[in-house]
């Protein structure tokens, strides 16, 4: 047997110039060492082709060891073709698609190649376009297809479920109607443009991907950022998980006709989001982190303001979370409903609060740490059941710790610089940041050219590795309880769909 | 039972005092921007060149679409005199493409609809919204209004689950290619006489999406549009003070005129 084929390490943030990253001599040798470290517990992070002006296709893999706290990168030219890692690592099965649609390159022996977004071309017609549906036969077997357009204020996406009365039997989800080519606006843009479309990706995870984009800016032109802007900069990121674990639980609530504690929780959502608006002038946190630092302080007045009004929620939300958490007919109503099992969510490459809801034991604030995470830890908090009452409940822990580091941030806020300037970016290197946003983990990956251009900017949203593991959850479910098991995974598909 | 109803008197009565009563914006809330002309220097481009869409059309007086703006601090922190400032304002929405237009320190009020369209929509209006391509930023805005702080309910305003029961469709998003036969199809199920309203920098330009190839640089081009609500996202009380004025639930004309009747 010969040796495997060995990746190079890089920490999160981390520049490594391209000529550094291994570059396999066959492409399945590239396949075969990502297959045995996927064995060996390490999770595919990422797995994206990119074309240089006039070279051959590239395929990069990017493995996560977060025991070790450590990435894995490789490379491999590519052919037409190649022979696809799917049946071998089912993690690998959407990026692989990925690089189907952006590329051409066929992963062959794939199960299940369908198109990802469906871009659109000259006189394509529409979603999904000639592909069908899978779908069961039998005569007491129905199809339930819903979507794009939804009864609530929802994103679009179209669910296709293959039912036995009530019973479903599998569920198809079929995205891309979100998709605004956000790739390829940020590979082609002026560099002052960068920050709103990163911001954009998701609209509730502003602060999350801006900062994910802020931090491969600085990583590729050598900027630090001061702690007192990486601590605010920590806050923001803390008051948007607030924002929205609080939101998802008030969600929750509306869904099982719990009202009480939809309109309690759905109120101190806008409380952390009113506070977000105090610091940053905008609800979302928009237009505050930006690469070198941020935008504004938090002088000391608005400081107390702020923690009077952070412990103030914090009171209220352990009254509501005891109301919520220990009514009999919420328990029961959430209870054992859509459960995703630690063997499948590993097998998906689930990440965020969905993964830690199985049992595993992920953050990358506690695996791949940065700015103020470095120095402060947040305990990660892991249920076992996978269903939705662990997903619910592993939110109102993350509110709690969420919380606590908020507040002993403001407490102690460092001295420092706003914002240093930036340079132009380092020629012919690659770059990645990670970042725990409140879905999971988003991941940000910048390829130079010998302009020190952007040459390919890959995106990765914690929803990109999740939506399939919504599907999961639901079979075998009453199709009634689709509204309940989507919130209680609440995926972006403006993220997926880019 | 006692827990809930000790909870309820905690909690509390929360809605908003808008629109009888006064709101309150923090300092860093970036309102309607203003541009002061007089303290521009010639041949000055700074904010032209800072703004990330093109938002900004130089000339005397400098012109600043609201329909493009993302409501950043670029232009602000461009400006080397302070021609151009963010008031803590929340009214700006309009009924025309070129009411959006700022140039300078005034901005018309939102329009009402005509007689006709009053007598039918003013005391129940039943949207439906589209989200064709947006973030979710202004979705969540709109989501918002529901909760109990902005109570939408309160004004007969109701966001309804088809278009069949809907009096028109409320729309965020750059309208995405992949989006854009849906939402034809929804308008076209919504019975006449309708109303479209575009909410968000990408439904009225495209916002940070503009020339996409993938969009289309907002709902413009696809359907008629009755009312036009900017920002990047517009705050929840943009949009309903927009929708309180369309329907002629609250006065229009200018600012000065208004204020002073009361």
């Amino acid at each position: 047997m010969t040796a495997r084929f060995a990746f190079a390490s890089l920490r999160n943030g981390q520049t490594m110039a391209e000529h550094s990253i291994p570059v396999a001599p066959e492409m399945s040798s590239l396949l075969d060492s990502v297959a045995e470290q996927c064995r060996e517990g390490r999770r595919l992070a990422n797995f994206f082709g990119h074309r240089a002006s006039d070279q051959p296709l590239k395929l990069y893999a990017v493995m996560s060891d977060d025991k070790a706290n450590l990435l894995w990168i490789g490379a491999a030219t590519a052919g037409a073709s190649f022979p696809s890692l799917t049946p071998r690592c089912p993690q690998a099965h959407l990026f692989e698609r990925e690089i189907y649609e952006q590329f051409g390159c066929r992963p062959q022996g794939h199960p299940w190649l369908k198109p990802v977004r469906f871009p659109a071309r000259p006189q394509s017609p529409p979603i999904p376009r000639n592909y069908s549906f899978f779908h069961m036969d039998g005569e007491e077997v129905h199809e339930v297809a819903v979507g794009p357009v939804h009864a609530g204020i929802i994103e679009p996406g179209h669910f296709r479920f293959q039912c036995h009365g009530e019973h479903v039997f599998h569920l198809e989800i079929q995205l891309g109607y979100q998709h605004r080519g956000v790739e390829t606006l940020l590979e082609h843009a002026a560099s002052g443009r960068v920050p709103f479309l990163a911001e954009s990706i998701a609209g509730d995870t502003a602060v999350g991907h801006g900062l994910a984009s802020a931090m491969v800016w600085e990583s590729l032109s050598d900027v630090r950022v001061s702690a007192r802007a990486a601590a605010l900069r920590a806050v923001a990121l803390e008051l948007e998980r607030l924002a929205n674990h609080v939101g998802d639980l008030g969600a929750l609530g509306a869904d099982i006709g719990f009202v009480p504690g939809s309109a309690y929780f759905g109120r101190l959502r806008g409380e952390f989001l009113n506070l977000l608006m105090e610091l940053t002038g905008n609800r979302y946190g928009r237009c505050f982190v930006r690469p070198g630092g941020v935008t504004f302080d938090l002088p000391e007045t608005m400081a107390e303001s702020f923690l009077k009004r952070m412990k103030n929620a914090q009171k209220e939300l352990q009254d509501v979370s005891r109301l919520f958490f220990d009514t009999p007919s919420v328990f029961e109503r959430l209870d054992g409903v859509g459960a995703v099992s630690l063997n499948a969510c590993q097998e998906l490459g689930l990440v965020g609060p969905a993964a830690r809801a199985c049992g595993q034991d992920h953050d990358v604030r506690k695996d791949h740490p940065y700015g103020m995470y470095r120095f402060h830890h947040i305990p990660t908090m892991t249920a076992d059941e996978g269903d939705v009452f662990a997903r619910a409940s592993i939110r109102r822990l993350e509110i709690e710790r969420s919380l606590e580091f908020v507040i002993s941030q403001i407490d102690n806020l460092p001295q420092g610089n706003l914002r240093a300037a930036c340079g132009p970016l380092r020629k012919q290197s690659l770059a990645v940041a990670l970042v725990e946003g409140w879905r999971g983990e988003i991941m940000h990956t910048v390829i130079t050219d010998e302009e020190g251009r952007i040459s390919r900017y890959k995106v990765t949203d914690p929803s990109f590795h999740n939506w399939m593991g919504l599907a999961m959850a639901l079979r075998d479910q009453q199709i009634s309880d689709f509204p309940l098991i989507n919130k209680s995974f609440n995926l972006s598909y403006a993220g997926h769909d880019l | 039972m006692w827990d809930l109803l000790k909870a309820h008197f905690k909690q509390g009565h929360r809605t908003s005092a808008y629109p009888k009563g006064p709101v309150d914006f923090p300092e860093r809330f970036r309102g309607r921007p203003t541009v002061d002309a007089s303290k521009c220097t010639d041949g000055c481009q700074a904010c032209a060149d800072a703004c990330p869409t093109g938002a900004i059309q130089l000339g005397t007086p400098p012109k600043l679409d609201l329909g493009k703006c993302l409501f950043c601090q670029e232009c602000v922190a461009a400006c080397p005199s302070k021609a151009i400032a963010y008031t803590r304002d929340h009214q700006m929405a309009a009924r025309t493409r070129e009411d959006l237009v700022v140039s300078s320190t005034e901005m018309k009020l939102t329009a009402a609809l005509d007689k006709k369209s009053r007598e039918l929509f003013g005391r129940s209006l039943k949207l439906r919204q589209v989200a064709a391509g947006d973030c979710s930023g202004c979705a969540a805005e709109l989501q918002a209004l529901n909760n109990v702080v902005f109570d939408l309910g309160r004004f007969g305003i109701q966001f309804v689950a088809s278009p069949r029961h809907a009096d028109g469709l409320i729309i965020t998003g750059p309208v995405t290619d992949n989006m854009r036969l849906a939402l034809q199809k929804t308008y076209e199920a919504v019975p006449a006489p309708k109303l479209v309203i575009a909410v968000g920098a990408c439904a009225i330009s495209g916002g940070p999406f503009r020339d996409s190839p993938q969009a289309h640089n907002g709902v413009e081009g696809t359907l008629p549009i009755d009312l036009y609500v900017p920002g990047c996202p517009p705050h929840p009380l943009t949009i309903l003070d927009g929708l309180l004025r369309l329907l002629g639930r609250l006065e229009s004309g200018t600012r000065e005129e208004v204020y002073q009747k009361r």
